[in-house]
C-alpha cells in the first residue's frame, strides 16, 4: 500500500529499500548518511520481509559483502559518504568487472581528505569517470528530493539487474538530511530462492546442480585476448545503457536564452535562481540531469543551438562543467559557478554569477 | 596352474586404489609440481563429496596462487579481491544461510591485507569454514616476505633474512582468532605426508560438520610448502618445512 510520510532523505532510502524487496544491506556508519543503517537497525526488516542488515567492520568489508551477496543473485546494497566511498572503490571495480547488480548510495560530504560533514557534490568525477581502476562505468542517478531518494531505490535495482551492473545513487548531505513529504511505494515481495534460481540461475552462484556447469563470479582473465574481449563486452553494455537510459528534467527551457545545468540539491537552488532571474526579465531555464552517467549530452548539445550561454551550478570546484563543455563542443560559452568545502550556493549568488559570467561577459 | 593376468585384467578385477573426486575438474592444476595447494584442494573437495554437499556449497577463492581455485573445484565459486574473502563469504552466508560457504586463503591474503576481514568474520562467528594455506611466503607474486615468514628466512623482500626488529615476528593468526568466542574450531594441519593428509582431511570434515550444526567459524590452517618461492626442490622443501616451519607453527587442534 502507498503511504505518505514526512521523512529525511536518508530515512526514505532505508524505508524504500525494505519496500523494494532488498535482500541485504551492508554498511559502516559515516555522517551525513548514518540514518540509513540506523533506520534499518531500528526497523528490523528481517521481521517485515526477511531482509538482512549488517554493520560491517569497514566500508571495504561492506562492499565485499555486497559482492558476495550480489554474486548469488540477491538484491544487495550499501551506503556511505565520500571518504567511505573512496574505500569501496576497489570492490566497486570488481563488482563492475564481474557484472554484478547492486546499489551503492553516496550521500556526499565535502572533501578532500576527511573534509567536512557538510554537503558537497565534489565526488562527481569519482562517480561518473570510474573512480576505481580499469575501464568501467557506474550508472549514476542523482535525486533532487526526498521523494526521488525513495523512488530511485527500486529504479536502481531494476536497472542494475537489467544490465547486470552496479548502480549508484549520488546524493548529498542536503537531500540526505532534509525532511520532505514522501509517497512511499507499496511493498514488493522478495524473491524466494526458487524464483531467484529460475531468474538468475544461469550466472549466479546458488550451488551447482548436476544439470548445469559450475557458475563462477570472477574478474580475472590472464589471457590478454580474452581480457580484451571481456572489456569489449562491458563497453557494448555501456553503449547500450548510454543509448537507452539517459534521464533528465527540463524547466522553462522552451523560450530560454540562458541555461543552467545543475543536478541534485544544486538543481533545487538553481530552480529558485531561475524564478528570481525570470522576475528580473532574464529568460533562463534549467536542465537537471537525473542520470549523471549516462549524461544528457545530446539534449544539452541541442539546447546549445538555442541558448546564448550555459552556466553549470555545482557544489564542487567545477567538475560536471567539463561534461557540459564536451557536450556543447565549443558552440557557445559554458561557465561554472559553485561553492564547495561544505558551503551551499544561494539562489541570488547563482543569478548574479549568470549575469556576470554570461550576460555581462 | 594359476593364469598370468595382464595389467588390464588386474585393473578390471581389482578395487581402484585411487579415484579422483568428481568435485575436482579435469583441468591441469596451475600449481608448481610438489606444491601443497593441490592436495589441500583435493581433500577439501573429497570432504564435500563424502558429505554429499557439493551442490549446496559456494566457495570463495582468494588472490594468491589459489586465485584460480575455481578452475579446479567443480562447484559454484566466487573470486574475491585480495584479503576480502571472509567479507565476501559473509555476504553469501548471511543471505544464503542454508548453503555451505568456505574461503580458501593464503597467508598474505588472510594474515596481512585481509587481517581485518578475517578477525571480524571470526568475531561475528560467521557460520563458514576458512581453509588457510600457510606457506610463509607470497607464492603468487614471486616469493616476497609474508606476515608468516620465519625469523631470518630469506625472501625477495627480505633478502638478508627477516629481521624481526624491523618487521616483527611471524604472526600466528589461527591462535589469535581462536581466542574469539565466535570461533568454534581452530586447528593447524599439514599435507606433506600421507598420514598428515588423512588428519587434515578429518579436520576439514569436522569444520564442515560444524557449519552443518551452525556452530560458528571453523578455521583449518594448513602449513604448506612453497618449493618455488623457497627456491628448493619439493623434497627439500618438505624437509625444511618439518625442521623450520613446524617448530614455529606446531600442528594440532588449538580450539574445539
Ligand atoms: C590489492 C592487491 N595488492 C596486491 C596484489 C598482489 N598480490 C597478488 S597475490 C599476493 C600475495 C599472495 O600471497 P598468499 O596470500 O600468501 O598466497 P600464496 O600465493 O602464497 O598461496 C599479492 C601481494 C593484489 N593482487 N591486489
Ligand atoms: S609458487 Fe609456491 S605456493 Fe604457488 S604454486 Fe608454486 S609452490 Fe605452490
Ligand atoms: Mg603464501
Amino acid at each position: 500500500m502507498e503511504e505518505v510520510r514526512l521523512m529525511k532523505g536518508n530515512e526514505a532510502i532505508a524505508e524504500a529499500a525494505i519496500r523494494a524487496g532488498v535482500d541485504g544491506y551492508f554498511g559502516y556508519p559515516i555522517t551525513p548518511q548514518s540514518e540509513i543503517i540506523e533506520y534499518l537497525m531500528l526497523e528490523q526488516p528481517h521481521l517485515r520481509t526477511g531482509m538482512q542488515v549488517l554493520q560491517a567492520e569497514s566500508e571495504v568489508a561492506a562492499i565485499n559483502m555486497v559482492y558476495g551477496a550480489a554474486g548469488c543473485g540477491k538484491k544487495a546494497m550499501t551506503s556511505s559518504s565520500s571518504p567511505g566511498i573512496s574505500l569501496k572503490l576497489e570492490g566497486i571495480s570488481y563488482i563492475a568487472a564481474s557484472e554484478l547488480p547492486c546499489l551503492i548510495v553516496n550521500v556526499q560530504r565535502g572533501g578532500p581528505g576527511l573534509g567536512t560533514i557538510q554537503p558537497s557534490q565534489a565526488d562527481y568525477f569519482q562517480a561518473v569517470k570510474g573512480g576505481g581502476h580499469g575501464d568501467y562505468r557506474l550508472l549514476v542517478l542523482a535525486p533532487a528530493s526526498v521523494q526521488e531518494m525513495a523512488d530511485f531505490v527500486d529504479l536502481s535495482f531494476e536497472l542494475a539487474f537489467k544490465y547486470r551492473t552496479p548502480v549508484m545513487i549520488l546524493s548529498d548531505g542536503v537531500i540526505g538530511q532534509m525532511m520532505e513529504k514522501v509517497v512511499l511505494p507499496p511493498q514488493k515481495e522478495r524473491l524466494s530462492n526458487e524464483e531467484l534460481i529460475k531468474k538468475y540461475g544461469s550466472w549466479a552462484t546458488t550451488g551447482k546442480p548436476a544439470s548445469r556447469e559450475r557458475n563462477i563470479i570472477t574478474s580475472l582473465e590472464l589471457k590478454s585476448e580474452r581480457q580484451e574481449a571481456h572489456n569489449h563486452k562491458l563497453q557494448a553494455k555501456y553503449k547500450e545503457i548510454s543509448e537507452n537510459e539517459v534521464r533528465f528534467e527540463k524547466l522553462n527551457c522552451d523560450d530560454a536564452e540562458y541555461l543552467i545545468v545543475a543536478y541534485g540539491s544544486s538543481a533545487r537552488i538553481s530552480q529558485k535562481a531561475m524564478q528570481i532571474g525570470r522576475e528580473k526579465g532574464i529568460k533562463v531555464g534549467v536542465l537537471r540531469p537525473i542520470t549523471l552517467w549516462p549524461f544528457p549530452s545530446d539534449e544539452i548539445n541541442k539546447l546549445a543551438d538555442q541558448v546564448k550561454g550555459i552556466l553549470t551550478v555545482e557544489m564542487s570546484a567545477g567538475q560536471m562543467v567539463e561534461d557540459v563543455r564536451l557536450a556543447v563542443n565549443g558552440k557557445i560559452k559554458v561557465e561554472y559557478f559553485g561553492r564547495y568545502g561544505g558551503m551551499i550556493p544561494s539562489p541570488n549568488e547563482v543569478i548574479e554569477a549568470l549575469e556576470q559570467k554570461l550576460i555581462g561577459g | 596352474m594359476a593364469e598370468i593376468l595382464t595389467p588390464e585384467e588386474i585393473i578390471k578385477q581389482g578395487e581402484p586404489v585411487f579415484v579422483k573426486t568428481k568435485l575436482m575438474t579435469d583441468n591441469t592444476l596451475s600449481y608448481c609440481p610438489g606444491c601443497g595447494h593441490g592436495v589441500a584442494h583435493r581433500i577439501t573437495m573429497e570432504v564435500l563429496e563424502e558429505m554429499g554437499i557439493g551442490d549446496q556449497t559456494i566457495g570463495v577463492a582468494p588472490v594468491g596462487c589459489s586465485v584460480l581455485a575455481y578452475e579446479f573445484m567443480n562447484i559454484d565459486m566466487q573470486q574475491a579481491a585480495h584479503g576480502r574473502a571472509p567479507a565476501v563469504a559473509t555476504g553469501i552466508k548471511r543471505l544464503f544461510p542454508e548453503k555451505y560457504v568456505f574461503t580458501y586463503q593464503g597467508d598474505g591474503d588472510l594474515a596481512a591485507i585481509g587481517t581485518a576481514e578475517t578477525i571480524h568474520a571470526c568475531n561475528r562467528g560467521e557460520n563458514i569454514v576458512i581453509i588457510f594455506v600457510n606457506n610463509g611466503i607470497y607464492g603468487m607474486t614471486g616469493g616476497q616476505m609474508a606476515p608468516t615468514t620465519l625469523e631470518g628466512m630469506v625472501s625477495s623482500t627480505s633478502p638478508h633474512g627477516r629481521d624481526v626488529e624491523m618487521m616483527g615476528s611471524p604472526i600466528k593468526m589461527t591462535e589469535m582468532v581462536a581466542t574469539l568466542p565466535g570461533v568454534c574450531f581452530a586447528t593447524r594441519q599439514a599435507v606433506h605426508k600421507p598420514g598428515l593428509v588423512r588428519k587434515a582431511k578429518k579436520a576439514i570434515r569436522k569444520a564442515f560438520e560444524n557449519q552443518k550444526d551452525k556452530k560458528g567459524t571453523s578455521i583449518v590452517e594448513i602449513v604448506s610448502n612453497c618449493n618455488s618461492g623457497w627456491k628448493m626442490t619439493p623434497v627439500d622443501s618438505n624437509i625444511w618445512l618439518e625442521e623450520n616451519m613446524l617448530p614455529v607453527f606446531p600442528l594440532g587442534d588449538i580450539k574445539g
